[in-house]
């Protein structure tokens, strides 16, 4: 067992890349001019929606470290085991809970990373915000549980605290997997799901949710949910005996490690000019920027978690960091869009949840 | 003989390239003007696409099993526009590399099948014939 992994974080192998100014240059450039690469927000003026605006703040998403156990080829938060000064405080953390608490339409906490549980306050925070009622979504990279001694009661924790689980896995077979998220993924993957279905998860009646995410590996989208779906609860069941509750197919968005690998494997031109031909309109309304924001690991806010990938911070003049939380000004702001955004926008949508319609 | 085919970085692949320098069949970009085929016969390219779309739904076959059954088709036809087309489709419902070889091989399978079954005709002629 053990995880070897693929490749290095950009910001490690350092190279135009790591530069979230280079990317977005890449995003808007000649070539996506050449390819006639419609501009985002065209899309929505053309549909009376831009300035895209918030209708909610119900999800309030922290990046609580880029510190992980993997190092997938497609991250876009360009997480890995070398992302080790990238972790939140706790007084951001303490700050969070305080806003966690006096917002009360705040219905969910959803925490991600890297692998959160690596974070120093990671099981505290959980239990914090259970305390206040909150759901807690955790995005968790199974292996984890794996990858120490330390790590192993996980699935008791997250059982105890109730917390719902949203876990990738890219493919039901080893080769796929591995190949996005290094060598021995699948394997560990596999170990802890069974784990986690001891435990209770993804089990009939017995509330502990257990989602699995997938996303492709490679330039091209995913079918609908209603398709891979079957085929994974089957196939997972058949060879694995593994149970889960749903399954999300999530397009990958053309940010950091991806956009190295679609630029790389000569796809990028192509994958842009699919998302755009899948654009569909009727999305618009349920993406999720327009019903959460997302925390970085050092306190500022974005739209979501792509917008912080990208360093696209959040457009709320005195309300840009934690510490200057407004709720109104929040949801007067303008979501700040571009080429990225197609990847929300394409089929059914996409989003940390999933499809949107 | 035509050529048939590009390479990757589009150079033609056959003899007659001295012929052909700057023509090529089957253009990758092509496959994205397949909807303009409607400008010249519109009822007919719109009742083709409609069918066409009503047979790759979900029904009695899921959609995955029909790409499959498409990718091993264009592989019988030997469609280069077909074969881009249903392996990337093959990915986005869910088949991974290995299903999809062996459905490769089933098309191959049946494809030289078709051709040695033929040889019972052979021996029966040849049987016929002879002493
Ligand atoms: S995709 Fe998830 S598991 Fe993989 S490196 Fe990024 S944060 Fe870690
Ligand atoms: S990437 Fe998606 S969620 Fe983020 S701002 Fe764009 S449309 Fe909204």
């Amino acid at each position: 067992m053990g995880v070897k992994q693929n490749t290095k974080s950009l910001s490690v192998r350092g190279g135009q890349m790591a530069d979230t100014f280079y990317q977005l240059k890449v995003l808007t450039g000649r070539e996506m001019a050449e390819a006639k690469v419609t501009p985002f927000a065209e899309k929505l003026v053309q549909q009376n929606e831009f300035p895209l605006k918030p209708h909610s703040l119900e999800v309030f998403q922290l990046n609580i470290g880029k510190l992980c156990n993997q190092t997938c080829l497609h991250c876009h938060v360009d997480a890995g085991p070398d992302k080790k000064r990238e972790n939140m405080s706790r007084a951001d953390l303490e700050t969070c809970l305080r806003i966690i608490k006096e917002v009360p339409d705040i219905k969910m906490v959803d925490i991600t990373g890297g692998a959160p549980e690596m974070h120093p306050d990671f099981r505290w925070f959980v239990q914090e915000c259970r305390k206040l009622g909150k759901e807690v979504l955790n995005r968790c990279n199974l292996t984890i549980i794996m990858a120490n001694e330390k790590y192993r009661d996980l699935p008791e924790f997250f059982r105890d605290n109730q917390v719902h689980l949203v876990s990738s896995l890219p493919f039901y077979s080893k080769k796929r997997t591995d190949k996005q998220r290094g060598d021995g993924v699948f394997d560990d993957s596999i170990a802890a799901l069974k784990l986690l279905n001891e435990v209770g998860y993804g089990q009939e009646g017995s509330g502990l949710v257990l989602d699995l995410v997938y996303n492709p590996v490679g330039a091209f989208l995913p079918a609908g949910q209603e398709v891979l779906e079957p085929q994974f609860k089957s196939q997972l069941k058949r060879k694995y005996d593994i149970v889960f509750n749903n399954l999300f197919a999530i397009t990958n968005l053309p940010i950091n490690r991806f956009l190295e690998y679609l630029i790389e494997s000569d796809n990028y031109k192509d994958y842009m000019e699919t998302l755009l031909e899948a654009y569909n309109p009727s999305t618009v309304t349920g993406i999720m920027c327009r019903s959460m924001i997302s925390v970085s690991w050092d306190g500022y806010m974005y739209d979501c978690d792509f917008n912080q990938m990208l360093e696209l911070k959040i457009d709320s003049p005195g309300c840009t960091h934690i510490n200057d939380f407004d709720v109104d000004k929040l949801l007067s702001r303008e979501i700040i869009v571009n080429q990225h955004c197609y990847g929300c926008t394409a089929g059914a949508g996409s989003s940390c949840g999933g499809e949107v319609v | 003989m035509l050529v048939l085919f590009t390479n990757a970085g589009g150079q033609l692949q056959n003899d007659n390239t001295k012929f052909m320098s700057e023509k090529k069949y089957f253009d990758p970009e092509d496959l994205k003007k397949f909807g303009n085929i409607t400008e010249f016969q519109e009822e007919m390219g719109k009742k083709f696409f409609d069918w066409y779309g009503e047979v790759f739904k979900e029904g009695a076959l899921t959609k995955r099993e029909k790409a499959l059954i498409a990718l091993a088709v264009a592989h019988t036809v030997q469609c280069p526009y077909c074969i881009d087309a249903y392996s990337t489709e093959c990915l986005k419902t869910g088949s991974d590399e290995e299903q999809m070889m062996e459905a490769v091989h089933v098309a191959a399978a049946i494809r030289s099948g078709a051709s040695l079954v033929f040889g019972v005709q052979m021996m029966n002629h040849v049987k016929k014939i002879s002493m």
